[in-house]
């Protein structure tokens, strides 16, 4: 465990000594919870119809897929029209778009990101990689079946997929949506210990709580 | 401009042989002795001022690691390599951080991939690329990256591999003509 993580006291600047257990003190560790829809049917619908419309990214490239979200970022194949836009935080963004080979330190990262998104959240793998390893397929670092770490709502095949695959995508995802079928944050809190699991067996060095929203 | 080069270097240092890929790129085989004493007389002396990488092979059949520091002239657009083999057992190597500060970045990358030390050089022993390594270290060709990824990454089904002139074959004829 890296020293910063670790338990210690510190003193103060008015010379007063306390302790501080950074894993306790400065994450919330208690496991996601399952919101199931409360309204009727109609209303539902209509938010599901609202979510689709909103699809706000969050701009964390994995792997190279990154680079085929720059074109659609400008006028060229411009996302925007479709209501999708990226963000610069976790906390603004529902949708991750995993793009590419991850490795396992990403991997790390990608599941505290994850983790800190406001449901209702989407995952996206993008590209042969998140599928089945793709070229990696025998890597010693890269993860080859994105699914069994986070609840993925929809695939893009190809290496690498062109960005009107991925404006394809979004436009599967929005029916995905509609159909009340996003259910990836429920997902995953239902299946929380199974999904634990299966990233505590990959990532070695686990030095964060299990939950740190 | 090789030649003369190593002309001109076998009077001063015991070397090993040549090799000349190109008019402007070569590789010598020195022992590590006088490597130090060498890369000061080149940076200093030849004008190589420019490391332009360190790395490491495995020779697993010999039993050594040979390590390769890459230099370069840029007034005379030459680019000349020293190879020097050490031990595979206990791999270790006389840093050269002191000569040229970029090469305690490469000295840890080779620590962390290879496992070859450099005692003394700054922060060798930190993690660098790899987080909570539990094997070998990766570029060591003992390591069995394959087998490594089976037993630790979930394999999914249905991955199918064709050799290309029989399935096309089989899609242009299906009735074997």
């Amino acid at each position: 465990m890296k020293d910063e993580l670790k338990k210690r006291t510190i003193k103060g600047p008015d010379g007063f000594e306390f302790e501080v257990d950074p894993l306790h003190d400065y994450y919330c560790d208690a496991p996601p919870k399952v919101h199931p829809p409360v309204y009727v049917k109609i209303v539902e619908d209509m938010f599901n119809w609202a979510r689709s419309e909103s699809i706000w990214i969050l701009g964390f490239g994995t792997g190279c897929g990154a680079i085929e979200m720059r074109p659609l970022m400008t006028p060229r194949f411009d996302a925007y029209r479709y209501g999708v836009q990226w963000r610069p935080t976790p906390r603004q963004s529902n949708l991750f778009i995993i793009s590419g080979y991850l490795s396992v330190k990403t991997l790390k990262r990608v599941i505290r990101s994850y983790e800190q998104m406001q449901s209702p959240k989407y995952v996206m793998g993008l590209g042969s990689c998140t599928i089945n390893g793709g070229m990696y397929w025998d890597s010693y670092n890269t993860i080859k079946k994105l699914d069994e770490y986070l609840p993925v709502d929809l695939y893009v095949a190809g290496c690498m997929p062109r960005p009107e695959a991925l404006l394809k995508g979004f436009e599967d995802l929005k029916k995905i949506i509609r159909a009340g079928e996003g259910e990836g944050a429920n997902i995953y809190a239902e299946n929380f210990d199974w999904y634990k699991a299966n990233q505590k067996k990959v990532i070695h060095d686990w030095d964060m709580p299990d939950y740190n929203w | 401009m090789m030649h003369t080069l190593y002309a001109e270097l076998k009077k001063h240092f015991p070397l090993g042989e040549l090799t000349a890929q190109r008019e402007n790129l070569g590789f010598i085989t020195v022992e590590r002795e006088h490597l130090r004493a060498l890369l000061l007389h080149l940076r200093d002396k030849e004008g190589y001022t420019h490391l332009v990488l360190l790395t490491a092979v495995d020779w697993i059949e010999d039993g050594i690691f040979q390590l390769t520091y890459l230099l370069s002239n840029r007034d005379k657009r030459c680019d000349l390599g020293l190879r020097a083999m050490v031990p595979r057992d206990g791999a270790s190597m006389e840093s050269i951080h002191d000569v040229w500060p970029t090469a305690a970045t490469y000295q840890r990358e080779l620590f962390e991939m290879f496992g070859i030390d450099f005692p003394d050089s700054p922060g060798v022993h930190d993690p660098f690329i790899l987080e909570g390594w539990i094997e070998i270290p990766p570029y060591r060709r003992d390591f069995d990256t394959k087998k490594f990824a089976e037993e630790n990454f979930t394999h999914r089904e249905g991955r199918e591999t064709n050799d290309p002139a029989e399935y096309m074959k089989k899609q242009l004829y299906p009735d074997g003509a």
